[in-house]
């Protein structure tokens, strides 16, 4: 009844409030609402990823995904707002079938979860207790980066080590192009077309047949 | 100090719980309070700071001589104000926008230490956890404009997104630069580097005294003081995102506000100024260090606490000195400054720091 | 697992009464899946869709961090590391694909004057 209490509060914390917004999402009609939902939901996210002893991943979820996507999102909901937003409800057969869709779909996905056992080997039974024998760090996801692969400080290997495995150089050079080819092209795609002002022009009424212009005088 | 009162209570292992919520509680508290007591202290500076800036005393009435009571009469007459939502606004974002921008611009001081093991989470990734929260602070101001059903405070926030999320780019990339001097992102790690005279200090390296410039104006650009204050001009927009609130609401935006920019100071105070160091050691001169016992170990930090946090007093009143000082930026040349001046030369101080490191230092 | 009867209809209800571990996280990103899905196949609004589709890639991302966590570590399932190197590339491809759908979202508006995905129907038979 120590620490884990606490965990576990802010856990089930973090995780009704991460579901309930993004059932509000759902149910919203309102699309501002539902982003402020979506946002209340990612911040929540990131909390779990921190809670899961994610830390550098979870303060990358608050910068990009919720300071940098969903301000894109949001930006994008201001810039489209005109016009008939209220008529763009769905009707009540539709609501059914997505209610069933999704019923079942979370119903597979549960009966798959739960089949999840506990950890293996000789490693701590909770998380909680586990964030405090060895927690990765930032060193070692920014090696991964470069290609190198080491150890947590401290931690001892229940199983004979495996073969290293590669790193993640070439996939983050790759992400990295992407994104900015990505950038390039969504500002493309994006940008305000100019107008070519149309030339002024001025209607002569036509010129009799003796008044008409002569290249010979 | 939760070590501590676990081992007075190691026969009770039931009211553990009950220790860590206290000790939480405690240290929220203690942070809220610094918050609060900083954001009294600056709403009198601003306008003495204002007033000597325009050749005049500003108060002088309330509470003596140099109107000391001045910030609490200001937050009474607020709090007693008429608490108005216009018509066709949405009431719940309304409602909510002004606590969304005072929780992202407070909860960084999670992260933030104070002296070296004074900090309420000691968190591996402290600089990228501060900077990633506080630029939620502009879902506050997105949010609170639109559902003011304003076109004011609609503009007002649309030019505050885009100046604010242009800004993040050159204050990450001085923050990197100094995370690359330092190897670490760990806010006390970077400070502890600095120990000593203050010769040790990052300003020293001249890429970084050079970013240290760049962080400032990025800093005081995010927080939108002036001059890059357009989103919130009275001459202009009228308040823009903030039209539309009065009385309890305005003073969580201001609140905010004034929050955002300590952050930032004591951030900067870490990041370049040697932190809790000063530039003399006074406390290893004086003895106050671990060697002598915990209570002069205590006493040592207590003062490097306080060091910071006139280093942080400093670097806001360095904000409010430039804001009666420079006119207004419009917002195109808000955008410029951000993307033609401020990005490359971060870019260059980044490179500029990267050969520094590796020429003198041989390496990371 | 345990075989009441009652537990064996709803199947993450046990869960609650075990400790913290992998399986909670997954069961939180399960239903953001499903959140996700049910908004993409619900909303008429394409942003509205675009949401859904951030939900998705958000529960995906939790069970990869669930993985990767520090309570299966050492154990035959954990992914170790892994988990959140994978979670970090999503996380920016989905930034990247956020901003290629918002652009395509922003021509669509340009063309029809409305973000209502029913009414795409050029191309239709």
């Amino acid at each position: 009844m120590d620490i884990t209490l606490w965990h576990n509060v802010f856990f089930f914390l973090m995780a009704g409030v991460a579901c309930g917004t993004a059932l509000a999402v759902v149910l919203a009609g309102n699309v501002v609402r539902m982003a402020f939902y979506l946002i209340t939901s990612l911040a929540a996210v990131a909390g779990l990823f921190f809670l899961a002893g994610a830390q550098f991943l979870g303060a990358m979820q608050l910068m990009v995904y919720v300071g940098g996507t969903l301000v894109l999102l949001a930006f994008g909901v201001m810039l489209t707002a005109r016009g008939p937003l209220s008529s763009m409800r769905t009707g009540g057969g539709q609501w059914v079938l997505a209610a069933l869709l999704g019923g079942s779909l979370l119903a597979v996905l549960l009966q798959t979860v739960v089949q999840v056992g506990g950890p293996g080997g000789e490693a701590a039974s909770t998380l909680a207790a586990a964030e405090e024998t060895q927690s990765p760090t930032t060193a070692q996801l920014g090696l991964g980066l470069l290609g190198v692969r080491s150890q947590p400080p401290g931690q001892a290997l229940a199983r004979p080590a495996p073969p290293p495995a590669p790193g993640y150089l070439l996939v983050f050079e790759i992400i990295s192009v992407h994104l900015l080819v990505v950038l390039v092209g969504a500002a493309y795609l994006a940008r305000a077309k100019w107008r070519r002002p149309e030339r002024l022009v001025i209607h002569h009424p036509p010129l009799a047949a003796s008044q008409q212009l002569t290249t010979d005088n | 100090m939760t070590a501590y009162f676990i081992n007075l209570l190691a026969g009770y292992p039931a009211w553990h719980w009950l220790v860590y919520l206290t000790i939480g509680l405690v240290q929220a508290a203690l942070f809220l309070a610094l918050a609060m007591l900083s954001v009294a202290v600056f709403n009198w500076l601003e306008r003495k700071v204002a007033a000597r800036v325009q050749d005049r005393l500003g108060p002088t009435r309330v509470g003596g001589r140099f109107g000391w009571l001045q910030s609490p009469a200001d937050g009474l007459k607020l709090l007693c104000k008429e608490d108005l939502i216009p018509a066709g606004a949405d009431h719940m974002l309304f409602r909510l926008a002004p606590y969304i921008s005072f929780c992202a611009a407070f909860t960084p001081y999670l992260a933030l230490p104070l002296a070296p093991g004074w900090v309420v989470q000691p968190l591996d990734t402290a600089v990228f956890f501060i900077l990633a929260v506080a630029g939620l602070e502009i879902f506050g101001v997105i949010l609170g404009g639109y559902a003011s059903n304003s076109k004011w405070s609609l503009y007002g926030a649309m030019r505050e997104a885009a100046q604010v999320v242009g800004y993040e780019i050159p204050l990450g990339l001085c923050v990197v630069t100094v995370v690359l001097a330092a190897g670490t992102l760990d806010l006390e790690q970077i400070a502890e580097a600095q120990r000593g005279w203050f010769w040790h200090w990052n300003l020293v390296n001249p890429f970084l005294f050079v970013t240290f410039w760049i962080y400032m104006t990025c800093a005081t650009a995010g927080s939108n003081r002036a001059p890059f204050d357009l989103p919130e001009a009275e001459s202009e927009i009228v308040a823009g995102f903030m039209t539309e609130y009065s009385g309890f609401r305005w003073s969580i935006f201001f609140m905010a506000e004034y929050t955002a920019m300590l952050l930032l100071s004591l951030v900067a105070a870490i990041l370049f100024a040697g932190g809790w160091n000063g530039p003399v050691p006074v406390a290893s001169l004086l003895g106050l260090t671990d060697k002598n016992g915990p209570l002069a170990e205590w006493c040592g930090h207590a003062l490097g606490a306080c060091n910071l946090i006139f280093k942080g007093y400093l670097g806001v009143t360095f904000m409010m000195w430039l804001r009666w000082t420079l006119p207004r930026l419009r917002v195109d040349q808000v955008m410029a400054t951000c993307l033609k001046y401020c990005v490359p030369l971060a870019c260059a101080m980044l490179a500029g720091t990267m050969a520094w490191t590796f020429l003198l230092r041989g390496g990371f | 697992m345990q075989s009441g009867g009652f537990y064996d209809a709803l199947p993450a209800m046990n869960l609650l009464s075990q400790p913290i571990g992998p399986a909670h996280y997954l069961v939180v990103g399960a239903i953001l899946f499903t959140c996700g899905v049910v908004a993409m196949t619900v909303k008429r609004n394409a942003i509205g869709v675009l949401m859904g589709i951030e939900l998705v890639l958000n529960g995906a991302n939790l069970n990869f961090v669930a993985f990767g966590s520090p309570g299966l570590a050492g154990g035959p399932h954990s992914l170790g590391l892994d988990g959140q190197w994978i979670a970090m590339f999503v996380i920016v491809l989905a930034a990247a694909e956020a901003a290629v759908a918002l652009a395509i979202a922003l021509c669509f508006y340009r063309n029809f004057a409305t973000v209502d995905v029913d009414r795409g129907e050029e191309l239709h038979g």
